[in-house]
């Protein structure tokens, strides 16, 4: 049914029709909506589950972690500082195998404190093994928590999965969301069956000592595990669509790519204005395009260059930056062309939208314009000189 | 497509003005995107509301700074803004009423209109929470929605007393500028 949904609020019926049994949060602005409702639903009856109240984000991450290591669908949501201080219970979840899946609201990483939107967070915990998912709008903030236990519990896969979502924009954002019912949720996600879970009736042990002998092979799973992320998320998002109705690839999404001369290359809600732009240039027969990247870890190399190939000039937007090298999106599409012989003349490097400047359809346009002329790398857009003291020419 | 600016703060109920605004537009089949910007994130800020308003899903995703329409209900505002920066030529801007506030002068076919919209809502909520009074004033103003789509979409958020309250707000705020326009 469609309703007229805050992205948190979205985000919070999603979680509730996927049925935890377990959620455990500590509230950080801007996640917060998110776990008040779960908590309000619990409270009020309509969602059976234990909402577990803790002094911390390392504790919340470590209560889903042991929920989910006795065989229980659990979640937990956080954003900017809350996952740094979960970040060492993140690479745990994710090295014990266990399919949580957790919303990050994306915002920026202090100091100085700042509670805007940019990828910051969720950027620096790309390396910890979780399939890291960013989504464009409330629609698909709904739709991929739903896409993301079903992948996670895979038996398969048995990874972590982070639901990446700009905050603000669209946490707090209200539009219009179909939102599914009960049953086609209940079709498509079936109860969690764990491969090994902890039981005092039949005891095991997780995640014990890994000596040199071993631990390497236990990289090497998880290393493996991601490619076949990269096979089976388009086979369930084909399956998805058939129960819902949308259609995802679910790896990456091109806009306009037919024929485009230059493409921007973006995640999460970024996208939308992009595609704005991308709108009224076509109009005036410019040949732009734009490549959404969904599926961040894995990173869809194959897809990526499939659809980059002929491209003649490429600009990718970060919205975070690794501080003293390349920017982070920008360093994988530049790898994956190396020693290709299709590629674009150009990859320029773009750094926006850093703790919540806006980032206006000036400023898209502003991109296509510089690549017209040259390659650049970091250029940062909508920087304000004037507050910068320093002389760093 | 439509933007509407709203001038704010934080505590006064702009989000919850955009957000009714925006139902009141979906239940006519519009799309609409309502969203806030803080400013320093604290009770009693400055802040921003806004509603974008399309036939076609909204996808723009930046703030509003050439508004078709204004809502201010905080006035003091004023004082330290200016909050018709950037409204279109023939923008309207929708004021609550305060007395020793200056009005900037505006260009000759934008309009203000400025509504005693606390006092309304204090008259039939008994608390001066202007805000629906602004949405009813907004409606008669710009012949953008119906009474009757407000009153739905406040029907979502109030119950009981409350509800009353708003409703009678939006008719006299309605009313008011109705009789401004005779």
């Amino acid at each position: 049914m469609k309703e007229f949904l805050e992205g948190s609020m979205t985000v919070a019926k999603s979680v509730a029709l996927c049925r935890p049994g377990v959620i455990s949060a500590y509230p950080i602005t801007p996640q917060t909506h998110i776990v008040e409702e779960l908590a309000q639903m619990i409270a009020d009856g309509h969602l059976k589950a234990e909402f577990v109240n803790v002094e911390s984000e390392h504790s919340a991450a470590s209560v889903v972690l042991g929920a989910e290591a006795t065989g229980v669908r659990s979640y937990t949501a956080t954003s900017s500082q809350g996952l740094l201080l979960m970040g060492e219970v993140i690479f745990n979840i994710a090295g014990l195998r266990l399919p949580l899946v957790l919303t990050d609201a994306n915002r920026a990483v202090s100091a100085p404190i700042n509670i805007w939107n940019d990828h910051q967070d969720t950027i620096s915990l790309r390396d910890s093994g979780w399939v890291q998912l960013y989504v464009e709008n409330n629609q698909e903030a709904m739709d991929f928590h739903i896409l993301a236990y079903r992948l996670a519990e895979d038996k398969s896969i048995m990874l972590p999965v982070m639901v990446c979502m700009d905050g603000f924009i669209l946490t707090h954002g209200i539009e219009i969301v179909d939102v599914p019912s009960q049953e086609q949720v209940d079709k498509f996600l079936p109860a969690f069956k764990p491969l090994y879970k902890l039981d005092v009736d039949n005891p095991l042990t997780l995640g014990p000592l890994a000596d040199p002998d071993y631990y390497m092979e236990t990289r090497y799973a998880i290393h493996q595990t991601h490619k076949k992320v990269l096979k089976l998320l388009p086979k369930l998002t084909m399956e998805f669509a058939k129960i819902f109705g949308r259609s995802y690839d679910g790896l990456v999404e091109g806009y306009q790519l037919k024929g485009a001369e230059k493409v921007i290359v973006a995640m999460g809600s970024v996208c939308g204005t992009i595609k704005d732009v991308i709108d009224q240039m076509r109009q005036k027969g410019k040949k732009v395009g734009l490549l959404k990247i969904t599926c961040f870890r894995p990173f869809p190399a194959q897809a990526v260059y499939e659809a980059l190939k002929n491209v003649p000039k490429v600009a990718v937007i970060d919205r975070s930056l690794s501080l003293g090298s390349f920017a982070p999106l920008a360093s994988e599409i530049r790898a994956l062309f190396f020693n290709k012989t299709k590629r674009p003349k150009t990859i320029s490097s773009f750094i926006l939208g850093l703790g919540g400047r806006d980032i206006t359809m000036d400023s898209i346009k502003q991109i296509f314009s510089i690549i017209s002329k040259r390659e650049v790398d970091n250029e940062f857009i909508d920087l304000k000189p004037e507050l910068i003291k320093e002389n760093y020419e | 497509m439509k933007e509407i600016r709203i001038h704010a703060r934080a505590g006064q109920g702009a989000i919850t003005t955009a957000s009714i605004l925006g139902y009141a537009y979906f239940s006519k089949g519009k799309f609409a995107y309502a969203f806030p910007h803080f400013g320093a994130a604290r009770m009693g800020a400055p802040m921003n509301a806004f509603v974008r308003v399309d036939d076609k899903p909204v996808r723009l995703r930046s703030q509003i700074y050439e508004p078709d329409y204004i809502i201010i209900v905080d006035s003091t505002l004023l004082r330290g803004f200016n909050c018709f920066a950037g409204l279109k030529e023939n923008g309207i801007a929708i004021v609550n009423k305060r007395e020793g506030i200056d009005i900037p002068k505006v260009k000759a076919k934008q309009k203000v209109i400025i509504v005693p919209a606390n006092d309304i809502a204090a008259k039939n909520i008994g608390r001066p929470l202007g805000n629906t009074a602004l949405l009813g004033a907004f409606s008669a103003a710009t012949g953008e929605l119906d009474v009757e789509a407000l009153v739905e979409a406040v029907k979502q958020r109030f119950s009981g007393k409350a509800l009353e309250g708003n409703i009678a707000s939006i008719k006299e705020g309605y009313e008011f500028v109705k009789n401004l326009m005779r």
